[in-house]
């Protein structure tokens, strides 16, 4: 089997990477992650006093995440602003994707927002997102156990791939999208949902082949935090 | 078998691991993951002995007792007054009987002692498990602020700004001729002639931005010297961060 990817990639690379972090000046840390064609904001602010009160959880701090797509980053059409269905179910995956790591129990009654805005997106963005966040809540200070890594990988034309771009997304025969998240050091996933038909061997060898990659965005987002610091220093 | 990983001062990210074995101790921002010793917060390694810690570098201020801060009056209540502090999730109370040495009489109109939206250096006192906040005014240096400018600065850079037993921040005060009052929540009030309070003020800035340089004491020696013209004297040669 010779499946060629449309832009020449290997069947487990990635599309390069940007990473920074310290992009928003005025939110207590943020980060910036593009992958591709698909670029993600996210800005963090807090730990602060929670709006809604009732939403306050007296026994630990809330995080409380936001997926937006900014009206010019999709791929043609105007993308309407505001929360979607789509965008809601995202704003939680996510959230529940980077709640593992970060221990919030120092901080009662208070919540952290996450803000992630997407400039421009070709498939993988909830990925994105979730790799910014993690930069924005590691440069905020946060306690977290680990950072958090995310990337989808999928079946093409009968062959697993990772990080799918949109040409391969909407390949014509047959595909599977699956964007994984995942804490680095103990290989727990924090993030797995699945679009398409895949077989049990498919989604192990999938796994597999996402560990790697994942390392790779890792290295790249504390690369980003310690420039971020680092590059104040003479 | 023990190993460090990390060097004195070096940036570490959440999850990097700073030493293997069992020979180190885990303490502030770090965590215990099996025999490893792993960075729980982003931060400066700090080595002491086999205690292995990180000095955070962002985030907000958690009020801690023993604290002075400078916070701004919200509400009047019965029983004493709601204040905010700021850089931080959190309010804070100041109680009438810690609000002055003389004594208040039940009844009486709070706002002659302190308004809505004035600010004041304040002691914590005592903080709660659900953080809330007591705050005293009765001490020496406490006390309602007036005139003057309040800028805020990341509040784990006030080590930093007040340097080891305060000659930064003395610094500055003898450059500039100008009274200062560090809080540690990050608010720091400046009072003196307009030209040197700006002065003040860019070098206090200056030391947040290049809180991580080393022989920050000597380049911000050289730095009030070019802008105030005179002559600065240091009072200790100490360039370390006070923790």
């Amino acid at each position: 089997m010779s499946y060629e990817r449309p832009d020449g990639r290997k069947h487990e690379d990635l599309r390069p990477i940007t990473a920074k972090a310290g992009v928003i000046k005025n939110a207590t840390g943020s980060g910036y992650f593009k992958i591709g064609n698909t670029a993600a904001y996210a800005g963090v602010y807090g730990p602060q006093e929670m709006h809604p009160k009732f939403l306050q959880n007296p026994k630990g701090g809330v995080l409380r995440c936001t997926y937006n797509l900014l009206p010019f980053a999709g791929m043609g059409d105007r993308v309407r602003p505001g929360p979607s269905r789509r965008s809601k179910e995202i704003s939680l995956v996510t959230e529940k994707s980077l709640l593992p790591v970060v221990d919030l129990s120092e901080y009662p009654n208070a919540v952290v927002d996450v803000f992630i805005e997407l400039t421009e997106t070709d498939a993988g963005s909830r990925c994105a997102g979730i790799c910014a966040a993690a930069i924005a809540l590691a440069d905020a200070g946060i306690v977290m156990k680990d950072m958090v890594a995310a990337v989808s990988c999928g079946k093409v034309a009968g062959n697993v791939v990772v990080d799918l771009d949109y040409k391969e997304e909407a390949y014509e025969g047959e595909v599977a999208d699956i964007p994984i998240a995942m804490v680095p050091s103990t290989g727990e996933i924090t993030l797995l949902q699945m679009d398409g038909p895949v077989s049990e061997e498919e989604l192990k060898q999938a796994l597999e082949m996402v560990k790697p990659a994942i390392q790779q965005i890792v290295d790249a987002q504390n690369k980003a935090i310690r420039d971020s610091f680092g590059g104040v220093k003479k | 078998m023990s190993e460090l990983l990390v060097q004195h001062k070096e940036i570490v990210v959440p999850g990097q691991i700073l030493a293997k074995g069992m020979d180190f101790f885990p303490s502030f921002g770090t965590y215990r993951r099996n025999e490893d010793i792993v960075a729980n917060r982003l931060g400066l390694v700090n080595l002491d002995g086999k205690v292995i810690k990180t000095i955070p570098l962002s985030g907000t201020y958690l009020p801690k007792r023993g604290d002075t801060i400078i916070a701004r009056v919200t509400d009047i209540l019965m029983s004493g007054w709601r204040a905010a502090i700021y850089n931080s999730p959190y309010e804070s109370m100041l109680m009438v009987k810690e609000a002055s040495n003389d004594f208040i009489a039940k009844g009486a109109d709070l706002r002659q002692y302190f308004d809505i939206n004035e600010f004041f250096v304040a002691k914590i006192t005592n903080v709660t498990s659900q953080k809330l906040v007591d705050l005293t005014v009765r001490g020496p240096g406490l006390r309602k602020l007036r005139g003057g400018t309040l800028i805020s600065v990341n509040a784990h850079k006030v080590p930093r700004i007040i340097g080891k037993k305060g000659s930064m921040v003395s610094m500055i005060k003898d450059a500039t001729g100008c009274r200062i009052t560090v809080g540690q929540n990050g608010l720091i009030w400046i009072l003196g002639e307009p030209k040197q309070e700006v002065i003040a003020i860019k070098a206090i800035k200056k030391i947040e931005q290049e809180s991580f340089t080393s022989g920050l004491t000597d380049t911000m020696k050289q730095y009030l010297e070019e802008a105030t013209g005179t002559k600065v004297e240091m009072k200790a040669k100490e360039d370390e961060v006070q923790q």
